[in-house]
């Protein structure tokens, strides 16, 4: 049953089957047009200025000479744009160019329009700006220990942007009744997107006041209301366009400076404004993985089961807020989705340090502490003296269980995909068996597909679609969605195809474009297939109905016994008694009028009641499991990851090779960081990038690539459009630890920090080789006041959701 | 306002002849243009992409006299009278090329800002080498990052395009459209 997840339900004709993408001959000719391929007339170019300094009050900038510069049109400043923006309302501490102070290098403080980017560049080296140093926060002890200068200021104290505490149910009784209690620090380091796509917009001012901007942004929508509220002027005249996204992992979800900027710039010259940003300042924008350093204390019994965890995070925000509240929750909230966790402490800090803001990348603060987790299940089930394969089996998490912290989970084959890989690569014949220098490491994990809330609150439809059916035959898919590789579009017309009986290609699909698309929040979350899928289901199905009742009056035949394949609409009881699609809507518009539906979707509401109970919930759940062979060099410390096994429960593939693509994907982009990808700055306190390039910004290339044997596994999710789960950011999570727990398995070390390069391999091995622990980590966890935990009985506690409001009370004060 | 003089006199524009995708074109460009910004902002051919305009990422691979160069580290000057080949080049007439095909089949372009590169430079490999081993299509693209696909699907788009080159009926293997059983 398992594994030909695509050719589960035959009677489907267009889910599971391996459609092309509806972009991909586009993208493959070199037709597709990203944003920096457009032009207009009149266009100028825009360049920005940004901090050489990383933490300075500006005292003065003297634009003079670069207003002066032939060609230059405009050089905007920060009082040119007072009002304050981020990407979550609880954090709107930036400017689209700095006002009174820099908090990093490569913070944004002038920007020139000029005839062509030469110019422009040239322009930037004419502007004054004088600088008064403020002492720089480097790290986060240094945040911890430094309250003044403040970065900011606003969030807890000092340099500490955010602190949260909850407990579901008790971990001291947990632990009490643990037979042995183990805590593990462990650090992951912060990495960055690295999209080929360098970011680029291009704003246009009409002479009847409408903006419109063009921009590679996985956040259309919420780019829509930041420009609004920065530029003062009405979202209805406002148009955001999202042009194909050249790659985007999390780092296009913020309005970033440079989309604010040109708007402006555009509407101040009344000229189109493009930018496009050097691969430097792409580094600058950042909003990567956070730095996060972690305490996980679990308290198990000699079986394996897990009777309390108290797991602790700190951490490194960079200089603004950003998604940096959400990425807080997310480094504990879902720790307990994996395995049974009866009791579960988080406490978790963000800081301010003067570096290139943090925020969501690829499983949004998720891998960090899936990696504490899954490195420490090895030295549980190694502790227990249990095969850390069988362990996991037996503690996974079963369908529609609901977690100690109220979250809901739907279909869930964790145990499947833990067969299939176990069986797949051998596991029984290698583990503890291979050669010195061979190893096998198995870990796992589960993710959400979409969130219950957007970012702001509100209870409209987190998505929409709209359709038009028209007497050409052709289906006009409208949605608010933005393609950025995933296939997005492409899941818009696989949905519609099937409920309507027509082939995808007879669709056009209209994205990302405010002006014509009904909202959806946003490629973000995974929620994408599984919100605009759902919305689109509905609205096709509504245009069925449409032609259903149109067709069964002419036919003479009960609209129930209609069916829609094929591109014809015929009684199933005589098919051929029928029409084709084309006839049908021919039917439909005279009978009807011209042809139009909508659908949208809104998450079900989650069990939890508590505040902060929305973060962590979603509709359902994938998981996956993973385990990863290497070979690690002795002598020299590297590490080569052979290969990947890696199971992943969609639910029902919509497009199978699509899944593929993203696991395979997913398995790339966690060796990456697992062995080299490093957000590294400079020490002495200058807070300077080091790496701010392709070049010195290490990345797997195809010669570090492992290959990858990609099983797809689970049962349809009936929350899921068509049951088809996500597969985005999920399959990423275990790569890290699978491959650390394979670098145990070789050598007998333990690396517990992010990334597993050559040097500390060889450390560890050498401090072994001593008779010393085989380890290489961090050994200390800071410590700062936190707040009374939030306590919420678990619902084996016989526990409502809601909080114990006595202590939420206290918490406040 | 004081005046400020630009600190170099723009250079004359530079005017060459030379061969795109078949055809005999004339441009002329700023003389400290490299290849890429030719193409793209001189002749309007946008879908060679930049990633770095460094020589890092192989996005901006191009063909010139056949061979794959990455167009930013050219100077436009340096094409004089060079035949240089770009993705809009690549399918014949109405045809798509053989890899541009199994590119779409198997998934292998996902955000499809690096497959420009890919794809020129795959094509390069196939015509020299018929039946390239997937250690030699990983040689070969080694210059080339995506961000997307953890290159597997890449490389099968090579293999099948090549088998197809060869003359052989090759469709995808089951296990790269549905994964292992």
């Amino acid at each position: 049953m398992a594994g030909s997840n695509g050719s589960k339900r035959k009677s489907l004709k267009v889910i599971g089957k391996p459609f092309h993408k509806v972009d991909v001959k586009a993208k493959c000719t070199g037709e597709a047009l990203y944003a920096d391929d457009l032009t207009l007339p009149r266009m100028l170019h825009c360049k920005l200025l940004r901090s050489s300094v990383p933490h300075a009050r500006i005292v003065k900038i003297d634009t003079s000479r670069a207003e002066a510069y032939p060609g230059v049109k405009y050089v905007l400043v920060g009082k040119d744009l007072p009002t304050s923006f981020g990407a979550l309302p609880v954090s709107e501490d930036e400017h689209a160019l700095c006002i009174e102070k820099v908090r990093f290098v490569g913070d944004p403080v002038a920007a020139v329009a000029a005839i062509d980017e030469d110019t422009a560049t040239e322009a930037l080296d004419l502007i004054d700006v004088e600088y008064e140093p403020l002492p720089t926060i480097t790290s986060m002890q240094e945040a911890y220990d430094v309250s003044d200068p403040r970065i900011h200021e606003y969030g807890e104290d000092g340099n500490i942007h955010r602190k949260q505490v909850y407990e579901f149910g008790s971990v001291e009784a947990g632990f009490a009744a643990a037979d042995y209690v183990r805590e593990d620090i462990t650090f992951y380091e912060g990495s960055t997107h690295l999209a080929l796509e360098q970011h680029a917009s291009l704003a246009h001012y009409s002479h009847d006041n409408k903006l419109t901007l063009w921009s590679s942004t996985q956040d259309m929508h919420y780019l829509h209301r930041h420009l609004a509220q920065v530029l003062q002027i009405p979202t209805n005249k406002i148009r955001v366009i999202a042009t194909p996204c050249g790659g985007g992992f999390g780092g296009k979800c913020d309005p970033f400076n440079h989309e604010i900027v040109v708007s402006k710039l555009a509407m101040i010259l009344r000229r189109p404004v493009k930018i496009c940003l050097t691969r430097e300042e792409v580094f600058y924008c950042h909003r990567g993985r956070h730095p996060v350093l972690m305490a996980t204390k679990t308290g198990f019994k000699k079986d394996g089961s897990i009777t309390a965890m108290h797991h602790r995070t700190i951490l490194d925000g960079g200089a603004y807020g950003g998604h940096g509240v959400a990425s807080t929750f997310y480094t504990g909230i879902l720790q307990t989705t994996t395995y049974q966790l009866p009791n579960y402490k988080f406490e978790a800090v963000r800081v301010f340090t003067n570096k290139a803001p943090c925020g969501p990348k690829r499983g949004h603060g998720t891998p960090q502490p899936r990696w504490a987790q899954e490195i420490q299940m090895d030295r549980i089930a190694e502790q227990c003296g249990l095969d850390p394969a069988d362990m996991r089996w037996q503690q996974a998490v079963l369908p529609g269980h609901v977690t100690a912290n109220w979250i809901k989970i739907g279909t869930f084959a964790l145990r499947e995909a833990i067969e299939k890989v176990v069986e797949g690569s051998g596991w029984k014949k290698k583990f503890r068996k291979l050669p010195y220098g061979k190893g096998i490491g198995i870990a796992c994990s589960a993710y959400m597909c979409g969130t219950q809330t957007p970012i702001y609150w509100n209870k409209m439809p987190q998505s929409g679609v709209q359709l038009k059916l028209d007497r050409s035959g052709m289906v006009t898919i409208f949605c608010g969605s933005a393609e950025i590789g995933q296939g997005s579009d492409s899941i818009l017309a696989y949905c519609v195809a099937e409920v309507l009986g027509i082939d995808p290609f007879d669709t056009k699909v209209v994205t990302g474009d405010t002006d014509l698309t009904p909202v959806d929040i946003g490629s973000y979350s995974s929620r994408v297939t599984l919100m605009t899928g759902n919305a689109a289901i509905q609205a096709a199905e509504r245009a069925r109905e449409f032609l259903r009742q149109a067709v069964a009056e002419k036919l003479q035949v009960p609209g129930e016994r209609l069916v829609f394949a094929d591109r014809r609409v015929f009684d199933s009881e005589n098919p051929e008694k029928g029409m084709t699609f084309i006839e049908a809507v021919w039917l439909a518009e005279s009978k009807f009028g011209t042809l139009g539906t909508v659908g949208s979707y809104t998450p079900p509401a989650a069990p939890g009641k508590f505040k902060g109970a929305t973060i962590g919930p979603s509709p359902a759940f994938s998981c996956t499991a993973a385990i990863a062979e290497v070979d690690v060099n002795p002598e020299t410390g590297i590490v080569t990851v052979e290969r990947m096994w890696i199971a992943h429960d969609i639910g029902q593939a919509i497009n199978p090779v699509l899944v593929i693509g993203q696991v395979e994907g997913d398995v790339y982009m966690g060796l990456g960081e697992a062995l080299m990808e490093d957000m590294a700055y400079r020490g002495n306190r200058n807070v300077v990038m080091k790496n701010p390039s392709f070049l010195e910004y290490k990345s797997p290339t195809t010669m570090e690539m492992c290959d990858v044997v990609t099983y797809l596994v689970g049962e349809p999710e009936p929350n899921a459009p068509f049951g088809a789960k996500e597969a985005g950011q999920g399959p990423q999570l275990p790569v890290p630890p699978a491959i650390a727990n394979a670098i145990y398995d070789a050598v007998g070390v333990r690396i517990d920090e992010i990334p597993i390069t050559p040097d500390k391999v060889l450390k560890a091995i050498k401090l072994k080789a001593k008779g010393l622990e085989g380890r290489v980590g961090p050994t200390v966890f800071p410590t700062c006041p936190m707040p009374e935990a939030v306590i919420v009985p678990t619902p084996y506690d016989g526990g409502d959701g809601k909080a114990l409001e006595d202590k939420a009370a206290l918490t406040k004060k | 306002m004081k005046t400020v003089k630009k600190s170099k006199t723009k250079l004359e524009k530079a005017h060459i002849s030379l061969r795109v995708n078949g055809e005999s074109v004339e441009v002329a460009f700023a003389p400290h243009k490299t290849l890429l910004e030719v193409l793209r902002e001189d002749m309007g051919l946008t879908g060679t992409k930049h990633g770095c305009e460094l020589g890092e990422c192989g996005c901006c691979a191009v063909l010139v006299d056949g061979q794959p160069v990455l167009s930013c580290l050219v100077l436009g000057l340096a094409v004089e009278g060079r035949e240089v080949a770009t993705i809009e080049g690549m399918a014949d007439g109405t045809s798509l090329h053989p890899l541009q095909q199994t590119f779409a089949e198997l998934g292998a372009a996902q955000c499809g800002y690096c497959t420009p590169g890919f794809l020129l430079t795959a094509k390069v490999l196939i015509e020299k080498d018929a039946k390239p081993t997937r250690e030699e299509i990983k040689e070969a693209l080694a210059g080339n990052i995506c961000r997307c696909t953890g290159y597997i699907k890449i490389y099968e788009a090579v293999e099948l395009a090549a088998a197809r080159m060869r003359g052989e009926q090759a469709e995808p293997a089951e296990e790269s459209i549905y994964g292992r059983q």
